[in-house]
């Protein structure tokens, strides 16, 4: 079977420093896969180059079998059937419904259209009655429930969160969970999420790899990962012996 | 005495020549500031610092090139603006043009840095993009036309040199207060000063309500 997102070799480098090391990851469709690591393992740079936001110096990227790469002739296409979450919420300067339907609207969707599946994203993120509200003036919880609402709305095959509840209040964390596992049930999405919180992997994905210093060192199916890691590197980090 | 009749020409003529370099001033001075805040080109910076040099830009000195070019023996002399509301608006307008495009780049470029990656994941072109930048820095660009309308309405060195503050043709608000200062007639001058004055904030009162709508 081909996998929805496939990496291979990938390397990147800033300013000379090496920030991933030969990454290898395959990604199956409608899997959540939990990439877990400590701050400047090389999470976000891993996320944004597959939703070709950045090119990778070396290797290559590939959406079920295409080649994906930001200067690519399908690579607007490509973008359009992915979406990510941002650890920090960023919101245009307009109303709850118009940052929903802005994905929307740049995919020229009737405007009829438009108000059925913004208000139902809205619905899916207990944020219906707040429409017509500015979304800058919501609290940063409901910022991220707007985000995740917009992401959603435009229907990506694949869903990247960046550490997407890292700020956010247990209730929020446990609201867009649940979304996150809702959607997935409902329409078969890929879930990329990094993340370097042990405990979100371990109640939202199917499987889990671990990240350090640019390289992924271990993957395994989640109940495995945590309960019988194998590389000495990932057992210090889920008992906190490793410092970062 | 104040002839009312000739204050209310002088009025027009001065919310026609500003208005007008004002709007020359938005049309040319937007797009290019967008230009230069998203676009990456050979001699951005040097362009960049072009513009914010230019803020600081004498007005006579804009006024006397605009002047060499409009004058007779000058390479647009064929044109007859000289001593007109045109010459005066282009000379305006020279002044006005680097100050809407320097506050539109820093304007757009805040928000560059903290929506592209946004508008990109959510699936937009680069052309989508530049719009988006642009309409989520609307309240800047307003900034930047509201800061060039002031210039324009305020300057006098440029019209004075170009226009020649002749009456009922090129005479303007800011250049009848030189005038009426110069012969001391100084109720004249302050009666100008106060309707100048008051003429502004009218403008920047609707302009500020059009930018608070701007911010949501």
């Amino acid at each position: 079977m081909t996998a929805q997102v496939s990496l291979s070799g990938v390397t990147k480098a800033f300013g000379g420093r090496a920030v991933l090391r030969g990454v290898d990851l395959d990604v199956d469709a409608g899997e959540i896969v939990g990439v877990l690591g400590p701050s400047g393992a090389g999470k976000t740079t891993l996320l944004r180059i597959m939703d070709l936001l950045e090119a990778p110096d070396a290797g290559r990227v590939a959406l079920r079998g295409e080649p994906s790469s930001p200067a690519g002739p399908t690579a607007l296409d490509q973008r359009r059937r992915m979406a990510l979450i941002a650890q920090t919420p960023v919101v245009f300067r307009a109303s709850v419904f118009d940052n929903v339907a802005y994905g929307l609207w740049l995919r020229g969707v009737p405007p009829e259209e438009i108000r059925g599946r913004v208000y139902a994203a809205l619905d899916f993120v207990g944020l219906l009655d707040r429409a017509k509200e500015a979304a800058a003036k919501l609290s940063g919880g409901e910022q991220q429930r707007v985000a995740f609402a917009r992401a959603i709305v435009v229907r990506p095959e694949v869903l990247f969160l960046d550490e997407f509840t890292s700020n956010l209040d247990p209730a929020n964390v446990r609201l867009l969970e649940d979304a996150t596992r809702r959607y997935r049930q409902e329409t078969g999405c890929t879930v990329i999420l990094v993340t370097h919180n042990l405990f979100q992997p371990k109640r939202l994905a199917d499987r889990v790899t671990f990240l350090l210093d640019g390289r992924l060192l271990e993957t395994a199916p989640t109940a495995e990962f945590f309960e019988r890691p194998k590389r000495p590197e990932t057992r210090a980090f889920l008992s906190g012996e490793m410092a970062y | 005495m104040v002839d009312w009749s000739s204050t209310l020409q002088v009025v027009s003529l001065s919310l026609l020549v500003a208005a007008t370099s004002t709007l020359i001033g938005a049309v040319v001075g937007v797009p290019l500031g967008a230009v230069v805040a998203l676009r990456r080109f050979r001699g951005r910076n040097f362009v960049r610092t072009l513009a914010f040099t230019f803020y600081g830009f004498p007005p006579v000195l804009a006024g006397l090139l605009v002047y060499l070019l409009l004058s007779r023996s000058g390479p647009l002399g064929f044109l007859g603006w000289v001593f007109t509301p045109i010459g005066m608006i282009l000379a305006q307008a020279v002044l006005v043009v680097p100050i809407v495009m320097g506050i539109t780049i820093s304007a757009v470029q805040v928000v560059e840095k903290r929506l592209q990656d946004t508008a990109l994941t959510l699936g937009a072109s680069g052309r989508q993009w530049r719009t988006t930048a642009l309409h989520e820095a609307r309240v800047g660009v307003l900034t930047a036309i509201m800061v060039g309308f002031g210039r324009a309405i305020s300057e006098v060195g440029a019209v004075l040199i170009v226009g020649g503050n002749i009456a009922g043709q090129t005479r303007v608000l800011t250049t009848a207060i030189v005038l009426e200062t110069s012969e001391a007639n100084y109720l004249a001058a302050t009666i100008f000063g106060i309707v100048l004055f008051a003429l502004a904030f009218v403008v920047f009162a609707a302009l500020q309500r059009l930018q608070q709508e701007g911010i949501v």
